[in-house]
């Protein structure tokens, strides 16, 4: 049940976290910390990669909005990649679909820049 | 029809134990119920935000008591009841969000609990009073009720009660 945070920083001008296993109110403060280490490093366009993520509750919802506040406060941005129905859905129910960049993948979360 | 436990868990209220009982309660509908993994990836994740909510109320209150978590049984339906021993609360007067469009959407980091449970599971009822709240949390469907089914059971039920 640990949850697994890797950075990836060879994409610049993107860092890439990838997440992996169960993110609920136990486990979201640890990415939580990590996106805050990230922006306080200078890091501005995130990638978070949910696609190794197994379950996501309403907290690691909040931390994600969260992180995506704090980048958008410092002129950055953090986009999520995921294509697993099970964990869309969780978006769609909230309507944050409309609030974050979704991608279907790392390749084209990172493309154009 | 007749409604039968099946089992009850009494978990510390401490976070790390919501694991634990997301397991329990998805194998134990997997092995009992006609259900499609994706209905029961829906009532994991309910019965995740109710157990959150009630770490939280006990918490709130000062409570050493678990958190208990029993299901119950019908051939048409699979209930989950997550019960704290908090202060309880009035579920008709949450607040409520702005909408997505809104950029205040994103002062919002909690909250989405009781919203996704409402959408996630059938039926959804708060027993709320100062001793604590029991959330229960129906799926209907069942080994003789293909999960197909559910909307029929469902409207049957309804009318019976």
């Amino acid at each position: 049940m640990e949850l697994g945070l890797q950075v990836d920083d060879s994409r610049s001008p993107y860092t890439v976290l990838s997440v992996n296993g169960e993110v609920d109110v136990y486990s979201a403060p640890r990415l939580r910390e990590k996106l805050v280490e990230l922006v306080s490093e200078g890091h501005r366009q995130i990638v978070a990669d949910l696609e190794g993520v197994d379950f996501l509750d309403s907290t690691g919802l909040g931390v994600l909005v969260g992180g995506l506040k704090r980048l958008r406060s410092h002129d950055g941005d953090l986009t999520l990649v995921c294509t697993q129905p099970r964990i869309l859905k969780v978006f769609e129910i909230t309507g944050l679909t409309t609030v974050f960049r979704i991608s279907g993948s790392v390749d084209e979360a990172t493309a154009g820049n | 029809m007749a409604v039968e436990q099946s089992l009850e868990l009494a978990v510390p209220a401490r976070v790390e134990y919501i694991a634990v009982v997301r397991l329990v309660v998805s194998s134990l509908a997997t092995a009992r119920r006609a259900l499609a993994d994706e209905r029961i990836d829906d009532l994991k994740l309910a019965v995740s935000e109710a157990c959150t909510n009630a770490i939280e109320a006990n918490r709130a209150a000062g409570s050493p008591a678990p958190v208990v978590v029993s299901c119950w049984e019908a051939p048409e339906r699979f209930e989950v009841c997550v019960a704290d021993s908090g202060g309880g609360f009035d579920p008709d007067v949450l607040p409520e969000h702005p909408p997505v469009t809104d950029p205040d959407r994103l002062n919002f980091e909690r909250g989405l609990g009781i919203p996704l449970i409402r959408s996630l599971v059938d039926d959804v009822r708060f027993e709320s009073g100062p001793g604590g709240t029991s959330v229960w949390m129906t799926l209907f469907g069942g080994p003789d009720y293909g999960d197909e089914t559910s909307e029929i059971v469902r409207v049957v039920i309804a009318e019976q009660e």
